[in-house]
This record gives C-alpha cells, structure tokens and sequence, in this order.
C-alpha cells in the first residue's frame, strides 16, 4: 500500500518536538516575523478591494449597477450561463455588443414569444443551443437588466492577479520554512565552532604543558565499566528485565499496527477536494453519497452525479486555488472527470465514449466485519466526520480513525442510542431502562457489543 | 406413544453387532486426522534431504517474511458506475418476480439481485399454489453462473456473429427440402405458440413436436379423451381429507409436481382432524415416506391396485387376484374414500392411459373436489408418438431441417443413438442450448440460448393461471433466446419482450402490474393444446384391462426423478449433486434400489466400511437388450420386492464439468418413454464407493428424537402420554427437566428486545430439502466433492434427517409376541417381527443448529469463538476461531461443520467457488468462511439485522412474520415458523405453548430455541 502521509507517525511527532523546541528558543525572531506576514496580508486585501470598486466604478457609469447585477445574475442566470464562457446558454461577455439594448430586453423578458415571431436572430440562437427554452423574466426591468448587462460586460480579471496572490502565498509559506532552517544551519554552525575552538584550545593548553614541562598526572587504571556490569549479576538481570521488556513493549506495538491503516492518503486518479466540496461550498456528504442512509455502503458518487453541477461548472473560480494547486491543476482534473463521463464542454454533449474511474478505496474493512452505514447515519444521526475527520478540511482523504475493532466498541460504550421518535425503540427503551435504571440506553446496553452483530 | 420406538437411520444400525455403529457413536470425528499422510511414514522422512535445521530455517524465513508481507496490504480499487442506474443502491437488494420454465420446472419465483446480478430465488407469495419452488428451482440461480454454458453462436464448432448466423440460418431454412422439425420442450406459453405459428406460416412444412423429457403421456392423452384438452388435472390436496396414491409420487415431480404445499397443509391437525394417505407403491418415495399407511406393490399390481379400487368404489365385489394383505388394504382405501365425501382422492402415477382414464372416472364418481379438471395444468404438452414419429421420418430422409429448443434427446431419448444416426441425414441441425451439451455437439448450428434469468416469457401455468419471466441480469454471453430468433427469421423487427406485451395488451389490466407480480389471471389470447374429445371413453374395459396384467418373469423397474436432479437439466450445478437424497441420504450418485430379499437373493450388498462409509455392489442392469453397466446398488427399505428403482438425469458427459460426471445415465432403459420397465439384474464386479451421509453425524445412541404419536392417541389421551417432558432426579425427587431448580445454569433475562425462535412441525415437513438448497444460496456454504463427503465432512448447514421405524410400537410388539398362538403363525409373525426393513415408517426431522440458550458448545470454546446474544442465536465467529473443534465434539445435535480445506478459489475444489462465474452467486452479506474455522447455523443472523435495520429507519414496530430465515421463507408447506418470542400475538408464541412442542433431546437441558412439533399419524382405519 502506499502509504503517502502518516499524520501521527512517531518520527513526525519527533521533528514537530524538536521543531518546538528550536522555535521556543528562538521566539523573538518568529514573532517578529509573524507579525510582518499578518500585516502584509492586510495591505494585500485593502489593495485587492479598492482595485475591485475602481473597476465597478468605471462599469456602472457605462450601464448600471454590477453590484446589484451580480447578486440578480447569481440568483437567475448562473444556472445556464456563465460571464466568459458558453454552457447550457451562451457566454454573456460581449452581448451588448453583439446585439441591440432593445432586443436584448425582450428576449430576457420572453425568449419564446420572440422566437415564435420569427425572429432571426432569435430563432439562430434557439437552434444553436439544441432548442433549450430560456425561461422568461417578465419581472426583470429594463433597470434590472441594465444591472446585469454591467456586471456581465466587466471586463475578464486578469488571471495574474490570482497567481500573484497565489505566489506570495507560497512564498510566505516557504519562507517561514527558510527562515527557520537558517536559524538551525546558524546555531549548528555555532555548536561547531564551539567544538573546535574547545578541541583547540585543549591542543594549545597540552602543547604548553609539554613545552613547559609540567607532567600531566596518570589517572590510575580503573576497571573498564562494561567489565564491572558484566561481572554484576543483578544488574545484568535488571537490565536483561528491563531490555525484554522494552523490546516487548515495541514489538506489541509494532504487531498492533499492522493492518491499521490510519493516515492512508493513496493518491486518487482525479484530484477530487473534499475541502473545495464539502468545506468551501458546503454540500451536504448525502447529496453525493446518497446510499449512506439506506444501504450499508456510503458509495463512491457515479459520475452523473458529479454532472449534476459539473455540466455547468467546467472550471473552478480563481479564488479556489490554493498555494499548492492552481486553477489550471484544478481545471485539468475537471477535465479528467469529462474525459471519464464522456461529456463534450466545446459541444456540451455526451460522446457515449465513458471510462469508469478506478478509485482507490481508502477505508477497507475486512470482509468478516460488517459495518452498515445506513444504521449510523440514518436511526442514529452519527454525523459523517465522527468517524472519518475533518473531512470538509482534506484536500486529499485520508483515514482519519484507525478502525480497529477496539475503536468501534469504544464508541458502542459511550454513545447512547437515538431512540427520540422512533417507534421501533419505545418498548425496548422503557425495558431497557428499567432494567439499567437509566435514562438513556448506550448502544452496549442494546446489545451493540455482542459478535455478531458485526461478524456474521 | 413416542418414546419406546426404535428409530435407525440405516440397515446397519438394526445390526447389534456392527463395529461402525458403535465407533460413530464413540466419536464425532470417524477419522483420526490423517498425521502420516502430510507428515509421511519414517522412511520416507529419514531418506528426505531436509534436516531439521533446513526445517527450521525455512520457518523461520516463512514466519519472518509472513509478518513482513502483513504490513502492506493491497490497494484496492472501487469503481462506480459512471451512469448508475436509479432503482440500484449499492448494498440494497433488489427483487424481482419471474417464472422458470424449463420444460420440467414450471414455478413462480422472485429473484434476488444485488447489484444486478441475481443471487438467490426465493418464493414468490403472490403466486398461489403455482408450481412448487423446489430444489431444483432454488439451485437454478447458480446455473447461469456455470462456466460450460455455450458463450456465443457457433457454425460447424467455428464462433460466428449473430449476423452470420442468422444470413447462414435463413439461407439453409430457406432452401430446406422437407419438413423442419421444430422438437421443443413444453413451453407452454401462448406468445411462443403465437410465434411458432407465424414461423410455420412463413415456412408451412414447419411441424412442431412438444417432447417432454420425463413424459406425462398418458395423462395427457386420457384427460384429452375426456375432456378435449391436452392438460393434466389440477389438484387441490388443502382440500383432501382421504388421498389414495397408487404409484403416484404427488410430492415429488409427479405431472409437474408443487402439489406438496397444499398437500402439507392438511397435514397439520387441526381441531382433532387431518387427512389420511395411503400409498401403494413399489419405490420407496418422498409421498410414501409421508404416508400415513404404505403398502408396498409391484408396478403391475399397481395396476391391479388400481382396478380393484375402481371395483370397490363403483360398487363391485372383488375381482382382483392380489395377495390377501394387499387386498385388504385395498378394501379399506376405498371405504375410507367413500366416506371422505368430496375430501377423497385416488392419484395415479401408472403409465397407462386405461390407469389414468380410470382415476379420472374415480375421482369423478366419488365427487372429489379437490380434482379439478375445469382449470387444468397446461405444464406438460409432449406427445411421445410424434417424437418417435418425427425420428422415424428423420430416418427415411424425408426431414429438411430440425430445430431444437430446450431439449437434449441425444442424451434423453432411449433409442439416443438411433436420434444422432438420423440427426446426421438432416441437412439443417439447429440447437438451441445453454451448453455444448450431447445434442449441441451433433449439430452443425449452435444457437446459445439465455438462462431464463436472462430472458423474456410468458407461461400458461394453467388454464387461467399465467406468470411472466423477465430478465434480471444482463445476458452474461453473446446469447439470444430462441423466441428472438424466430422473431428475427420471421422478419419481425419486434423485440421478444415486445412481442409479449403486444400478445397481452388488451387482455391483461395492466402490464406493469403483471410484470411486477410475476402471476396473473386471465384467459389466453392463444388456445394451447386444444383438442377434440374421442369417443367416450369405457371405463369397464380399462378396468378390466388393468386388472388383468401380463405378469412378466423379471424384476420391475420403475424409473423415477429425485428431487434434487429432476430430469438431468441442471446436473451441472454442484449444490444439486451435493444435496442428498431425502431417503437414501446419497449425494453425488444414481444407484438401483432393491429390497432386501432381492439383494440377498442376486449376491448384491450393502456394506459400511470403517469409518461409516457405504459401499454397495454393481449389478448389469439390461431391459429389452439394453444393457446399463456397472451401475451401484442401495438396498432401500420399503422398496417393494419384486421391484427396482433407479433415477434419470445422471450419467451426462457432454458439457459437463469432470466432477459432475456421476452415476449412471437410465434413459436408455426410459423405453418408449414409459418409467415401468421389466429387467434383468446380474451382479457385476467390484464395489461402489457412495458418499451417502446416511451414517454420519449419529445421536451417541441418544434416540429420543423424534416423537411420533397416532391422531387418535393426540385426540384422546392426554398430552403427558405422547408428549410427556423428560425428567430428572432432583435429591431423589424426579422433576421434569424444564423446571429450573434442576438447571446447572443461572438463566438470564430474555423476555427484553427481539428473542428469536424457530419451529419445525414434523407433520408438515416433506423433506423435500428446498431448505438445504436455500440455505446454501444464502449462507455461501461451499459444496465440498464427493469424496470429502465420504468423509463426513459435508458442509450442510441445515440437513434434514430421515428415520426409519418399523411400522409397530414396541408394546405393539410385545402384544403381537403374547398373542403368537400355533407354530405356523409364529414363523410368520416373527418373520416380520424381526424384518422392519421390509415396509418402515419414515420421519423427516430437519435438523441446524438448535441455538440452545445453555449452548454446551460456547463453554467448551477456548477462544470464546462461538458465544450467545440476547437475540437468542449462538453466535459463530469466524476471525475468532483457531479450529479446536471443541464445540463439535461437544454439541449433542452434531449441527457444526468444520471447514477441513479452503474451499475457495482452490484447485482441488472446482466447484462453483473456484471460478470467477460462479462466484458471483456469493452473498456479499455473508462472510466466506475460510479454512480451519468452525461454522454452522446462524439463524440468518444477516436477514434478521437487516429486518430490524430497516424498521429502525422507518421507525416502526416490527410485525410479526416480518422476521424469517431462508429456510422459514423457503418452505412453502409451512413446516417451518420462524419468529419473535418476545412479540405478543406471535404465531411463534402460539407454537410454544402448543401441545405437540418438544425439544430435540430435551433432558440434555440445553434449552434450545428451535423447537419441533410432534409427528401425528392418522392411523385411523375404516
């Protein structure tokens, strides 16, 4: 298995340890610099914002209100058309251009009693985008519209802007990264200084004393200490004890870790961000992994579910990118889900021509284990990250819990069932707890601990 | 009374001083575990060149390179649909009604899928008494899965597109000169025959015959003399309160078979009544083993039998000739029929069209209700005359082209060899076939034809009964059925599934609905097997005719079909030849049955080896000059002296894989399609190794297993006379061994949450076995080979035990002993004392694990591997077990399999687990288990979780009959309840406090929670 990242592995907690202690020592410098980047930061978004507003300016005084048009096209026309670029409708950058004010606000107004007047330029629209109707906005004013013309005519922002972001970005990233390494390279290069002028100064001091003839004293022989050790039966015994142990107590912890496959993060075929899904944009993890409430497997979304939005969103937004992965590594993968699906963006239709995608599955339970996602989620409510982590904060999935046999019952011992409003449990339940003299019942109490209710 | 009868299990335990017997019941295990044969004798270890050092090292190296290995597991890939289609959930299971209908099997059924790939067949409950869900039709899921089925059409053995076949097929059809023969199995669906019909309009020398491979001939042909209709006779056996079977195996396959749910249903006492049977016949068979009274009779007193009883109830005095005992039966059948009213019943499997005319003419005299002849079974349709006719015309040459549709009669004709000479002079042979079977590979074009679960139909159960098939998985090879390619060599662009719709359309409320149920009534758009009624039939003369019958020399044989082979369609399917033979308890074998005199009388035996193993002789078996070699030899108890039995479907060669290739093949004794043969038996050489589990798994002598008691003893007495619960002493006190100041254990409370419970009632279990099949569907229990079988180590979760008992009490023999007056008497009445082999009784106990609340298998576990829940199973895991087999030997019921081998995707095991095909009928729900694990019953502990799982989601109570097992939902008689003993109001409830319940081996004090129903006997004589 590849095994790309171990969060908790010992070595990295050791580095992080030392990495501690190193900046703990050094404090002052690192906040000083801290400081500086916040503040940098700061300038960076002032900048950004008042370039933004310089810009709205310019457009409104040419047709009306961006601001106001952007939350009108957001909330009406985002579903099927896109500022730059074609999707279900047309791209709309360029349209007053390419067509008159006056036609334009009745085509908004009723598209349909403008292509059954025959108009021409109506009717050639209709036909180029496969005979898809756009709704009618009979509530949009002339204003209105104006509004959404002038956001929609901004010009393009510049891609740069992002990037340079981006690059400061990583540069502040990895400068903190140099910066530190540089206070390591000096204080080593100071710990061995040190060594040698002490080995020196030891060298000029005994070359005085021969040259001044004072004898340096011989230290009697004593008994080397390995040999006393040895002939120290109780401590050879002692340390025998204590050695056996030692190595016992890693060699159970290294057997209890095989199998245990916490931190597995196998790189997928398509870079899929949990983070940008289900963490920026907050969609619900049952939209895509809708079999989780009934069947005991969540179940790899099908790709027509990523269509669903994806028919639409055939690139991300320049804010998405991240230091580490730019849009256009976000693009490419947005590609590669086309690619699978067998969907068109230049045509905006399928070929037919699917490629199923091989993804590689990172919690594996045994085949002796059975686990039914539909009964947690479902009857009793346990939220998604319980068991697999910040699962909105991963750009790549890991696993998050170990899994382990030990990690569930834990979990059985504490939680107490969610039986509020469900029938099945009303009689169970007043059992239960008279028996117990509890209130609630924990899933153990159930019976949630016995073999077979995972192992059958 | 229950407790003082003998019950044995096989002829040799009636031998007091048979070592096997006493070894059996000394071990759990016949075997020691065979050190030696892994470890090799001294010699061979001396003369080895490894040394105990290179031994060592290389455990070492293994154990190190083992551990190693473990850190890194596998990367695993889940890929998921790109365009998943709506109505498949992963993980959620699907279900779908549908008919099999293959020309033997005619049953509503409703498939399993998950994932879309069928997995199990289970009953389908809309469909009332429509075909019963066999083993046969449980197993049939496994056959499509079967890695020997034909995969794409072939041409002279060349593989061919169907384009190219259908340009060749149309070219050779069209320049045919002479008749095309279109020989098919009975289809009996209305679409076909519609379809067939436009076919022999494009071709008018199309002439079609129906060959049923086990023929109903003669019922078709009298009931058509009668009632103008090629039909057999529906019955109602719910209705019966006197049946009367001569010769007819009415539980088994007889004209269709499915009677068995109705007939269980009688069975039952209910309110001091239940029906009363009486068989007369010469194989011991299920229907016989379930009667109340058995008289065993040659093939040709049947006939006489028969006759006597149409004397009897027509009024007449008797004219038979039959030995006295026989006659005297008789006499009390038919007066017994007589005063059952409309409840009386005469069956007949005779293959005589004057026998089967004649218990239409009885059944109508005594009024039966439960014959019904205006709504008839449409389920067999071949008329032997013209199979022959047709070979006959093939012969002189006059034949162009012959087509063949769900038939193989290359292998299943007698005269089969004569059928491939004259195959060879037909220009265009066409086969229609799943697999490269005997017929298949004689003809020059293949046409590899869909598994039904791959297909479309429609069938004609009965008059007015119909059912749809439709497809349930994706054709797995390059096939199309036979109906879609008459359809396209008709010029038909329609699809078959349109074809069918369009028949219905109009006649049918609603097609979806149709679809959805899988059964529906309606009145056929299509006439099937309309005929003319002949001249009135005499019954005088066919009486008369019967009662005089041509006493032959020889020995009688009569042909039958067991219920796990059927005809041979499925023989490729290993959990069919694994499950073992409701009576003679052999797997994997066909085998002539004898009576015992019969056996002593030709030098044949029966001998059980060492370990419990049978043995039998081989005998040449020859009819009319065919001579059938080598085939084994069981004595069977019960079977009629005079008289040998031997089944069909065995001894296939084509198409089928090694392993498979077992028994005998008997069509050719199958002379002009008649079952009752007269033959010659003559010892043959060497001995047959059969794997029967007639001996295995022995009750350490405890036989108080099965109580019995007759309906008159349950009406009268007082339920602690035939049912009383065993007891113990208590400081000298005795105390019934249910109260609890006796019990060794602290109980706990489990009147809280779901307590399951199952109960099996003896009366209604027929043994038929679909439970064993069903449990091997659900659980994945691997199918082991014949030769481990031999070994004791079948896999069985669920097996169903048979007991013999001789006819009598052992007080009943005491009295008949006192009352011995005379010598002559004597000789003959302890002659029969001392023959209980001669005419047994037989009792069906299905027997899984009992669950037992003070299980003695979990204290003896070291690993605590096998441990109870609250729910009430006995819980087995598997990832905890380490193969002690502690609990084996401990547990008293001999219900835990131990896994000797991997029997999974291992070589030595090429069943259907070792090839990716087959696996796909695994259920994802059950773990496979793998080698040196200890499994058994789990009370379907997956079908239960999911049950409560499901009402959790939907937040509701559960109901009761929501919760079952595979054997609770697959037997169709009722036999087996299943539920939760904690819901109020539950039928499982009500089976506890009934008088019949009892505990197997109650004074063990296990406490089990699966509980039998005494067997009651209705011994009430006229």
């Amino acid at each position: 298995m590849k095994k790309v990242k171990y969060r908790h592995s010992t070595s990295r907690l050791l580095l992080l340890g030392v990495a501690f202690f190193i900046s703990f020592s050094v404090l002052g410098i690192a906040q000083e610099g801290a400081s500086q980047e916040s503040t940098g930061d700061g300038q960076e978004q002032t900048n950004e914002s008042s370039g933004g507003s310089s810009e709205a300016d310019t457009a409104a005084s040419a047709l009306g209100d961006p601001a106001a048009g952007k939350s009108l096209f957001n909330s009406l026309c985002a579903a099927c058309h896109k500022p730059y670029s074609a999707s279900i409708g047309p791209a709309l950058h360029g349209v007053t251009e390419r067509r008159e004010m006056e036609w334009i606000y009745s085509w908004i107004k009723n598209s349909q009693e403008l292509i059954a007047s025959g108009d021409n330029q109506a009717v050639a629209i209709y036909e180029e985008y496969n005979q898809t109707a756009m709704p009618a906005f009979p509530q949009l004013s002339n204003a209105d519209i104006d509004n959404i013309l002038a956001y929609v005519e901004q010009p393009k922002p510049e891609p740069q802007a992002a990037q340079s972001s981006g690059a400061s970005a990583s540069g502040e990233a990895s400068g903190g990264g140099v910066s530190v390494n540089v206070i390591l390279g000096i204080l080593v290069f100071v710990l061995v200084m040190l060594l040698a002028v002490l080995f020196l100064v030891n060298k000029t001091l005994r070359n005085f004393a021969k040259a001044s003839g004072v004898v340096v004293p011989e230290k009697p022989k004593r008994k080397p200490i390995w040999k006393a050790f040895v002939e120290n039966q109780f401590l050879v015994l002692v340390t025998a004890v204590f050695g056996l142990l030692f190595i016992g107590y890693f060699a159970y912890g290294f057997f209890m870790q095989v199998g245990v496959d916490k931190g597995y993060q196998p790189i997928q075929p398509i870079h899929y961000s949990h983070r940008i899904h289900a963490g920026e944009n907050e969609i619900d993890c049952k939209y895509c992994h809708s079999s989780a409430r009934t069947s005991k497997h969540a179940g790899i979304p099908s790709l027509n579910v990523c269509m669903n939005c994806h028919k639409t969103i055939s690139e991300v937004a320049p804010e998405t990118a991240t230091a580490e992965y730019s849009k256009e590594f976000y693009d490419g993968e947005i590609a590669k889900l086309y690619d699978a699906v067998g969907w068109s963006p230049s045509e905006q239709a399928y070929t037919g021509e699917q490629e199923p995608v091989k993804w590689v599955r990172i919690h594996n339970l045994p085949d002796f284990a059975y686990f039914n996602h539909s009964q947690h989620v479902s009857v009793a409510g346990v939220q998604c990250q319980t068991c697999h982590g910040p699962i909105q904060e991963m750009e790549v999935v890991y696993q998050d819990a170990p899994l382990t046999m030990g990690w569930c019952i834990n979990c059985h011992r504490e939680t107490k069932v969610r039986m509020e409003g469900n029938e099945y449990y009303e009689k169970i339940h007043e059992e239960l707890a008279k028996k117990y003299g509890v209130e609630e019942v924990t899933v153990a109490q159930m019976g949630g601990l016995e073999c077979a209710k995972c192992h059958y | 009374m229950s407790s003082n009868k003998k019950y044995w299990k096989s002829v040799e335990e009636l031998n007091e001083n048979s070592s096997v017997v006493e070894t059996l019941q000394q071990k759990e295990f016949a075997e020691e575990i065979p050190v030696d044969e892994f470890l090799g004798d001294k010699g061979s270890l001396e003369s080895s060149k490894t040394s105990r050092r290179d031994f060592l090292k290389y455990v070492g190296f293994s154990t190190a390179a083992a551990s190693l290995a473990a850190c890194e597991g596998p990367v695993i890939k889940s890929i998921p649909y790109v365009v998943q289609p709506e109505r498949i959930v992963p993980g959620v299971a699907n279900y779908y009604a549908s008919t099999i209908a293959n020309g033997f099997d005619f049953a509503s059924v409703l498939v399993k899928t998950r994932e879309g790939r069928p997995i199990k067949i289970e009953n389908n409950e809309l469909a009332k008494s429509k075909g019963g869900v066999n083993a046969r039709v449980h197993a049939s899921v496994l056959s499509m899965y079967d890695a020997n089925r034909v995969k794409r059409p072939m041409i002279d053995g060349r593989n061919v597109s169907w384009e190219e076949f259908d340009r060749e097929v149309t070219g050779a059809l069209d320049g045919v000169s002479g008749d095309i023969i279109l020989l098919t199995q009975t289809f009996a669906s209305p679409s076909t025959t519609k379809l067939i019909n436009e076919f022999s309009e494009k071709y008018p020398n199309v002439r079609h015959v129906v060959y049923d491979i086990v023929s109903e001939n003669d019922v078709l042909n009298a009931f058509q003399a009668k009632y103008g209709k090629r039909a057999m006779p529906n019955y109602d056996f719910s209705k019966a309160k006197t049946i009367v079977s001569v010769g007819a195996d009415f539980l088994g396959d007889w004209q269709g078979g499915g009677y068995d749910s109705g007939y269980a249903k009688g069975r039952v006492p209910t309110n001091g009544e239940m029906s009363r049977h009486v068989q007369f016949e010469s194989n011991m068979s299920l229907t016989g083993a379930n009667a109340d009274k058995r008289i065993p009779v040659t093939p040709s007193q049947q006939k006489a039998v028969l006759a006597a009883l149409y004397g009897y109830i027509s009024g007449g005095a008797s004219t038979s000739n039959l030995p006295a005992k026989i006659d005297d039966a008789v006499v009390k059948a038919a007066s017994q029929l007589r005063d059952a009213g409309n409840g009386a019943v005469v069956v007949s499997g005779i293959p005589d069209v004057n026998a089967q005319a004649l218990v239409l003419a009885i059944n109508e005299a005594l009024g039966s209700a439960v014959m019904d002849v205006d709504n008839p079974r449409m389920t067999r349709q071949g008329d032997t005359e013209k199979v022959f006719q047709a070979i006959e015309d093939m012969k002189t040459g006059s034949v162009g082209a012959v087509l063949m549709a769900g038939v193989n009669p290359a292998y299943s004709l007698p005269n089969g060899e004569e059928f491939a000479e004259a195959l060879a002079k037909v220009d265009v042979s066409l086969a229609f076939s799943m697999k490269p079977d005997e017929t298949a590979t004689l003809c020059k074009y293949v046409a590899a034809a869909p598994h039904y679960l791959e297909s479309w139909g429609d069938v004609q159960y009965t008059t007015s009964d119909f059912g749809l098939i439709q497809p349930t998985i994706r054709p797995l090879f390059d096939t199309r059925q036979f109906q879609d390619c008459l359809l396209k060599w008709t010029n038909n662009n329609k699809s078959y599934q349109e074809y069918i719709k369009e028949t219905w359309t109009g006649n049918i409320p609603s097609w979806i609905q149709a679809l959805h149920d899988g059964v529906f009534k309606a009145t056929s758009p299509v006439e099937l097997g309309g005929a003319e009624v002949s001249e009135t039939f005499n019954v005088a003369t066919a009486a008369s005719a019967l009662g005089r019958p041509s006493e032959g020399t020889g020995l009688e044989l009569t042909l039958y079909t067991k219920p796990s082979m059927g005809a041979g369609e499925q023989a490729n399917n290993p959990w069919l030849q694994e499950m073992p033979d409701p009576l003679t308890r052999v797997s994997w074998d066909n085998y002539l049955t004898i009576s015992e005199s019969d056996a002593k009388a030709l030098d044949l035996e029966n001998i059980n080896v060492s370990n419990g193993a049978l043995n039998g002789s081989y005998a040449n078996v020859i009819v009319d000059g065919t001579l059938v070699e080598n085939v084994p030899v069981l004595i069977q108890p019960g079977q009629a002296k005079g008289s040998v039995g031997l089944a069909l479907g065995y001894g296939k060669k084509k198409g089928m894989q090694k392993e498979m290739q077992v028994g005998v093949n008997a069509y050719p004794l199958y002379k002009k399609l008649n079952p009752v043969q007269s033959v010659t038996v003559e010892k043959a050489t060497g001995m047959h190794e059969f794997a029967c589990v007639q001996l295995h798994n022995t009750l350490m002598g405890r036989g108080d297993i099965i109580k019995e008691t007759t309906l008159e003893v349950f009406n009268t007495k007082d339920v602690h006379v035939w049912n009383s619960v065993p007891e113990v002493s208590l400081d000298h006190v005795e105390k019934p061994v249910t109260s609890p100041e006796v019990d060794m254990w602290d109980g706990f409370d489990r009147s809280i949450g779901h307590h399951f419970n199952l109960s099996i009632d003896l009366n209604a279990c027929t043994g038929c076995g679909a439970c064993v099949i069903a449990c091997h569907a659900e659980n994945n229990v691997p199918v082991v080979g014949k030769t481990e079988v031999r070994r004791s180590r079948d896999m069985h979760w669920l097996r169903i035990d048979r007991y013999y008992s001789s006819g009598r009490t052992f007080t009943d023999d005491l009295e008949k002993k006192e009352n011995i007056s005379g010598l002559g008497n004597s000789l003959v009445e302890f002659a029969e004392l001392e023959e209980p082999a001669d005419n047994p009784m037989v009792v069906f106990q299905p027997v899984m694990c009992q669950h037992c609340n003070h299980a003695p298998c979990e204290t003896v576990c070291p690993v605590a591997a096998t441990s109870h829940g609250r729910q009430g199973q006995n819980q087995m895991i598997y990832n905890r077990c380490v193969g002690t087999r502690y609990c084996a030997n401990n547990c008293p019921y001999k219900v835990r399999r131990f896994n000797w081998f991997s029997y999974v995707q291992n070589e030595e095991f090429d069943y259907h687990m070792n090839n990716d095909l087959g696996r796909m009928v695994i259920n994802p729900d059950v773990t496979v288990r793998s080698r040196g694990v200890m499994e058994k019953c789990s009370m379907c502990i997956q079908i239960t979780q999911k049950t409560i799982l499901d009402a959790k989601r939907e937040g509701r109570v559960i109901e009761d009959g929501e919760f079952r097992t595979a054997c609770s939902s697959a037997c169709d008689k009722g036999a087996m309840t299943f539920g939760d003993i904690n819901n109020e109001g539950a039928l499982i409830r009500e089976k506890k406090q009934d008088d019949r319940m009892y505990h197997l081996l109650e004074y063990v004090g296990t406490k089990p929670n699966v509980m039998y129903q005494t067997k009651v006997r209705n011994t009430t004589e006229a």
